[in-house]
């Protein structure tokens, strides 16, 4: 491989003389700037320019989709999202599909993180222990977040579907077929419960990583100590382990806020709009429908932007409070 | 180290890259969906064309309906797209579409033959463009279980039998034979139209434009009805959220109900995929109150104004609209023909079981009962306008989120906002 050391080092003389010149110009200090504006130009055209259309798109109405031939409506579209004659009752608002979709992402964060957080950490206590095939185990539950998403859905849709598994199930038990993805109580149920499923070895993982990084001595003395289980797991475990717990916590609510691409293939949002969810709202009202309000899907967006960075101040002050309770400990 | 040999080697690396891709004079791109081998004898036909043509290449990019419906209008939208596609929001993509006329070689053949379907294709009432034409006539209507009424011992309802009777009927059918359901509809606003119109919705005023009336509201009530009392399969409408398409014909397929309200063009698939399982037939559209009718359709090939190779795009047009490429098009394909000179002498149908030639000839005969309301409504620019809510909000009513007062209302909201930013 001399020739190819070579080869690379000759390619990469060709550039000083380059660089020389951008030293001369910026200066030392600022020679980075040209190093990283590769970079910076691939993120400003991909993700800056893109945040910036949207505004376009939200400030403008009409169903064409070259920014320049739509015409400019200012806050109409966010006027059209909030309109209601009574706040307390969704079906008043005018897109009432809208806030049945911010109550449905809401109330299926706060369950499903809830319990995701719960189930991944009762998971990751059990998996951390010397239990017999704990390599099995460890690889049993991280296995569904590989799968693709859709792929997830596919597989529990086949199982719930009327003429699924569960209902051949039922009947050959001599129980009544239950509508488990035509019943909104249900619907609403398997998309939470998916969703664990799918991703809950990713999060087991982390705070697995965090158990594993606990001192042992710290558990010997409590055994010495005489400290009962409950108490160390309450004293020492959830303690140590808090950061990670944050992290989860938080990349958990943002994913759950985010949800979209399983319940679609699982319920369609359905029945009715049981489990539509934000997201789901902004494809359909964007893509789907064959009159593209590409203006009221881009206001909505954004709401759901304002709510993601809600979310991220939220993690970065608990993870600034858990860090100073680290350093008062 | 560099050697000689390393050199050559690299030499002809290089040598191999930089061999031009074999290009043709024109490439023509067509974006095809279909619902039983539609693109493929398309395929057959452009082999035939490009060995009358040399140096002119079709390459048939066989897609799902769905990137028909949702992928192709961004695509046009933003400049980009095929040269040809196989579409069925006719009006809708009208400003999307190039006038072929100058590349056609008889004109009046073309007025002759697709006369009465070309201006469905026009962006204006005034425009005598030709952008494409329709590549099969399609006509919503049910299909029925026969094998089930017999087994139940029910008689079928008579040809001018009420949509009411029909429920009824096939009530009794799915209690003695212990099917899922009595029957379904696809989910769709089109599909939806047609027995609103029977019950005497008009769907368009006297100006063209929308109007929720009572007829409407009649068909809305009786269709949530008949999920609530277990007649309809609730899974179909039910089963999903916003306004996506989901067909009931794999329920037909699987004996899960007695009768469903699809579209003509599910006849290849039935009689491919029920083969002798049951025996089905097509039955005229039930009546209501004020028609007995279902609406009028098809899909379209069309000429896209992102073609860089106009000429060609025209000549492969014309090419398929000549009477014996159309006719061994619509005789494989086993649609009803748009083509006024075929449908006069009728097609030959020689893949088509018995059952399937009676179903055509009964989805033929039904075009004479179209309401007129049927074909304004087709052939209207806005029409999803009114058809996309429909799904949403009768969805809603029938899954209890609102009653089917407040359904009217809101798919009036929605059809308006629909249609003013559409104007914009």
């Amino acid at each position: 491989m001399h020739w190819l050391t070579r080869l690379m080092g000759i390619f990469f003389n060709l550039f000083e003389p380059l660089f020389r010149l951008g030293q001369r110009v910026l200066g030392v200090s600022r020679i980075g700037w040209l190093f990283v504006a590769p970079n910076l130009m691939v993120f400003g055209l991909f993700t800056f320019l893109p945040i910036l259309i949207n505004f376009v798109y939200a400030a403008t109405g009409g169903v064409k989709l070259m920014p320049f031939e739509r015409p400019f409506t200012g806050v109409e579209n966010f006027g059209i999202l909030f309109e209601c004659r009574n706040y307390f009752d969704i079906q008043t608002c005018r897109k009432d599909v809208f806030w049945r979709a911010i109550f449905n992402t809401a109330k299926f964060s706060v369950i499903q993180v809830v319990l995701m957080v719960g189930f991944s950490l009762v998971t990751a206590l059990v998996l951390n222990r010397k239990i017999i095939g704990r390599g099995f185990w460890r690889g049993v539950f991280f296995y569904p977040v590989l799968l693709s998403p859709v792929v997830v859905a596919l597989i529990w849709k086949w199982l719930l579907q009327s003429q699924g598994v569960f209902n051949a199930a039922l009947v050959a038990t001599g129980n009544e077929p239950i509508g488990w993805l035509t019943d909104a109580g249900w619907a609403f149920f398997w998309t939470v419960f998916v969703s664990i499923w799918a991703h809950m070895g990713f999060y087991t993982l982390i705070l697995l990583a965090g158990l594993q990084a606990i001192p042992k001595d710290m558990y010997e003395a409590a055994e010495m100590d005489a400290a009962s289980p409950w108490r160390t797991l309450r004293r020492i475990t959830l303690p140590l382990l808090m950061p990670n717990l944050i992290v989860v916590l938080v990349l958990a609510m943002i994913r759950a806020v985010q949800i979209f691409d399983e319940v679609f293939v699982l319920t369609g949002g359905g029945p009715g709009s049981a489990t539509t969810f934000i997201v789901q709202f902004i494809y359909q009202t964007g893509f789907a429908e064959q009159i593209h309000l590409y203006g009221l899907a881009a206001a909505a967006s954004l709401v759901l932007a304002l709510g993601l960075m809600l979310l991220t101040f939220v993690q970065l002050r608990l993870t600034k409070a858990s860090e100073a309770g680290q350093r008062a400990r | 180290m560099v050697t000689p040999v390393f050199c050559l080697r690299l030499a002809a690396i290089a040598a191999a890259i930089s061999i031009p891709v074999v290009s043709h004079a024109a490439d023509i791109r067509v974006m095809c969906y279909q619902d039983g081998i539609e693109c493929t004898v398309t395929a057959e036909l452009a082999k035939k064309f490009e060995a009358a043509n040399p140096g002119t290449k079709v390459i048939i990019d066989v897609v799902p309906y769905k990137t028909i419906v949702e992928q192709l209008p961004v695509q046009l939208a933003a400049g980009q797209g095929p040269d040809i596609a196989r579409v069925t929001d006719l009006g809708g993509l009208s400003k999307h579409y190039m006038d072929i006329s100058a590349h056609v070689k008889d004109r009046a053949y073309w007025e002759a033959n697709f006369g009465g379907t070309l201006p469905w294709l026009r962006p204006s009432a005034t425009d005598r463009g030709i952008y494409g034409f329709m590549s099969q006539l399609t006509m919503t209507g049910p299909y029925v279980n026969k094998t089930l009424f017999e087994q139940a011992k029910i008689p079928m309802p008579g040809p001018k039998a009420t949509w009411d009777e029909w429920v009824e009927a096939t009530r009794k059918v799915s209690k003695a034979t212990q099917t899922q359901a009595a029957l379904a509809w696809d989910r769709s606003g089109h599909r939806f139209a047609g027995p609103a119109i029977s019950y005497g919705a008009k769907i368009l005023d006297a100006k063209g434009e929308l109007v929720l009336d009572e007829g409407y509201k009649t068909a809305i009530n009786k269709f949530v009805g008949w999920h609530k009392d277990g007649a309809m399969l609730k899974e179909v409408w039910g089963g999903s959220g916003g306004s996506s398409y989901a067909d009931s014909i794999g329920e037909f397929k699987n004996g899960r109900v007695a009768m469903v309200l699809s579209g003509s063009w599910q006849i290849n698939r039935l009689q491919k995929d029920i083969g002798n399982a049951f025996d089905w037939v097509a039955v005229p559209n039930p009546c209501g109150p004020a028609a007995c009718t279902g609406i009028p359709g098809g899909a379209a090939w069309v000429a896209l104004k992102t073609s860089k190779s106009p000429k060609e795009v025209g000549m492969f047009l014309d090419f398929l609209a000549q009477e014996a490429n159309y006719a061994e098009f619509t005789s494989r394909t086993e649609n009803i023909p748009a083509h006024a000179g075929l449908a006069k002498k009728g097609v030959p149908y020689p893949t088509a079981t018995a059952g399937a030639r009676a179903a055509l000839a009964t989805f033929s005969a039904g075009v004479a009962n179209l309401a007129p309301a049927a074909y304004q409504f087709q052939g209207y620019r806005f029409n999803r306008a009114l058809m996309l809510p429909t799904v949403t909000r009768v969805t809603q009513a029938i899954v209890g989120e609102m009653s089917t007062d407040e359904a009217m209302i809101k798919i009036a909201a929605d059809m308006a906002d629909a249609v003013k930013q559409a104007q914009k």
